[in-house]
């Protein structure tokens, strides 16, 4: 850490995109949450009406207990296994020649690049028999009619999982493979000759103690995706008896259809205080990593 | 552990720096050091497993992109054939053909359509980029006060649910008159908290006594940050690029465009693929290319990431 005394020329640095943070990114927030606390449909006026969507949304809302529980199932679930998948395979890719390495980063990221995902499982899982899935399984004999897979809550929320997992070498993988390059080769060689005997206790020892911020950007990330995943760009909107309704698919429900823009914006409110906890947790945790 | 003698040599790298390789006793045949990169606390065995599971992940991943890939090649007829096949039996450019008549038809041209996404992107990375680096800089490194409270702000920002900012975003916009304009879109990428978060976490790395050694040189934070720090943490900006391009493409500009000859490229082709059944096979053409160069900016990005990876001694 540098004093900052006598350096004055940092906050100029800093001006620009603080501006540009507070109007585009913060008022938004911060007129997110204010909206929480009243009756608004972007064409009457707003009118206060203090904890009211909240004691709605907690005793009045039957579908908001189900998206709860399929969010926090999905975020304690494709979060972590996406987390650590995105870790050890960059750590993993890391191991290899440069080639190899290029090579196998593009395709495990090409689904994030694509940006097509929903629509090709889409394609495969479709409820028709021209559906990959069922095509193939027909083809093969094992089933005789095909599986309504995104239409049965059996399969649903399982795909759910399945493509979000498929979906999460993101932003987080790409900055482990950065975090990854930055290593310290010196250290690294010095490990070896101080008896650092293979690659796990290397991982344990060195790797993961000096990617620390790496890790912690890593898990924001996930939070943040983890808790946002949508069951209805799969299954379609809204869903087979809410089998994969989620709290984002509840606040796009109130925002855009039904421009309870008031009540969507407590229901995002309460997501943001469980990413916070959550973010709080992975905090602890990750100041234990390597010791 | 004690029994493990080792014998140093030194053995010159292509990039002229010297390097210290102990090896073990237990000589390695020429194959083994191939495949464990010369190192001796990593077994073969190990490193070919290793090998299969990235192989295996791949496999995966790779499924989707080649049925797209597969489909964009199909013609009409195959793309809707029971059961359906992954790569094309009868391999035809036609979709590409009827994209090109549709694309020659529209009322602005199609130069205007590329114009408008270049111009969006290349303003909007840049800016994303430079504007976070230079406020990431002081944050990561000097010792202000309400330096945590702006990480935190930061970090928060990120967590908030963007489904619920159209409504307010949307009202800014219009009492800034922005709404119609690049702006719209290029400014809400500059004001992004995920850069600026991911540069702090990286900057943070940076030894001080690096940064200790330019200002006694006499260089501003300013400087320093273009001279010494971002070569630093290239790795960093390199993957904020990426990411910044990745959205600014996909980008259709949504509710904040409507005039037709601001709309970027990714409009035109969603708006001449979204056109029911007949279109699938324009559809699955449209798809390679918004897939295509962004894939394109990513090899050419991270093979840059490798090339720079000699940057030992830099970490704290």
């Amino acid at each position: 850490m540098i004093r900052a005394r006598g350096y004055k020329s940092i906050y100029w640095m800093m001006t620009p995109f603080f501006i540009i943070f507070a109007v585009f990114t913060l008022f938004p927030v911060l007129f997110s949450i204010c909206m929480s606390f009243a009756d608004f449909n972007a064409l009457q006026p707003a009118r206060f009406i203090g904890l009211k969507n909240y004691q709605r949304i907690f005793l009045e809302d039957p579908i908001f207990k189900q998206a709860f529980q399929h969010t926090l199932l999905l975020a304690f679930t494709v979060g972590p296994i996406g987390y650590m998948l995105s870790f050890v395979l960059a750590w993993i890719l890391n191991e290899f020649s440069v080639l190899t390495r290029t090579i196998f980063t593009v395709i495990l990221y090409g689904p994030s690049l694509a940006g097509n995902a929903y629509m090709i499982w889409g394609l495969i899982f479709s409820s028709d028999s021209n559906g990959y899935a069922n095509a193939w399984l027909m083809s093969l004999g094992l089933i005789q009619e095909p599986i309504l897979w995104l239409k049965d809550p059996k399969y649903m929320m399982l795909l759910v999982m399945l493509v979000q997992i498929w979906m999460s070498f993101g932003i987080g993988f790409l900055s482990f493979i950065a975090g990854l390059q930055g290593l310290d080769r010196a250290q690294l060689e010095a490990g070896e000759l101080d008896g650092i005997r293979n690659r796990w206790q290397e991982l344990w020892y060195i790797v993961l103690p000096s990617m620390r911020p790496q890790l912690l950007f890593g898990a924001v990330m996930s939070i943040a995706s983890s808790f946002s995943i949508t069951g209805s760009a799969l299954t379609g909107f809204p869903s087979t008896g809410y089998a994969t309704h989620t709290l984002i698919d509840h606040i796009n429900d109130y925002g855009l259809t039904r421009l309870e823009l008031g009540y969507s914006a407590a229901l995002a409110v309460i997501l943001f205080i469980l990413m916070l906890l959550m973010t709080g947790l992975i905090r602890r945790f990750l100041a234990k990593v390597g010791r | 552990m004690s029994e493990r003698r080792t014998e140093i040599k030194i053995q010159t790298t292509p990039k002229n720096r010297y390097r210290v390789t102990p090896t073990a006793v237990k000589k390695r045949s020429r194959l083994a050091n191939k495949i464990t990169g010369g190192r001796s606390n990593r077994s073969v065995a190990g490193t070919i497993f290793l090998f299969f599971v990235i192989l295996l992940f791949a496999l995966f991943s790779l499924f989707p992109v080649v049925f797209m890939i597969g489909n964009a090649f199909k013609p009409l007829s195959e793309l809707f054939r029971f059961p359906p096949t992954l790569l094309p039996q009868q391999a035809t450019l036609e979709n590409f053909r009827e994209l090109r008549v549709y694309a020659a038809q529209s009322f602005v041209p199609f130069l205007r359509y590329l114009f408008n996404t270049l111009f969006v992107v290349l303003l909007g990375c840049t800016g994303m980029v430079g504007f976070s680096a230079m406020a990431a800089f002081p944050i990561a490194k000097y010792d202000f006060k309400g330096r945590h409270f702006l990480t935190k702000i930061i970090e928060w920002a990120l967590l908030f649910t963007t489904a619920v900012l159209a409504v307010p975003t949307y009202l800014i916009m219009a009492k800034l008159q922005l709404v119609d304009s690049y702006w719209a879109i290029i400014l809400p990428a500059w004001g992004s908290s995920l850069g600026l978060y991911l540069l702090i976490n990286f900057m943070g790395q940076v030894p001080d006594s690096l940064i200790e050694a330019a200002s006694i040189d006499g260089a501003s934070p300013f400087l320093m940050l273009w001279r010494i720090i971002m070569p630093a943490v290239k790795p960093a900006w390199i993957t904020v690029f990426i990411f910044s391009f990745q959205a600014l493409w996909g980008n259709t500009g949504g509710t904040f465009i409507y005039s037709e000859e601001l709309k970027p490229l990714s409009y035109m082709l969603t708006q001449i693929a979204s056109a029911g059944i007949a279109r699938a096979g324009v559809a699955s053409a449209t798809a390679l290319i918004m897939f295509i160069i962004p894939v394109l900016v990513f090899i050419i990005s991270q093979s840059n990431i490798l090339e720079t990876m000699t940057t030992s001694g830099m970490k704290e």
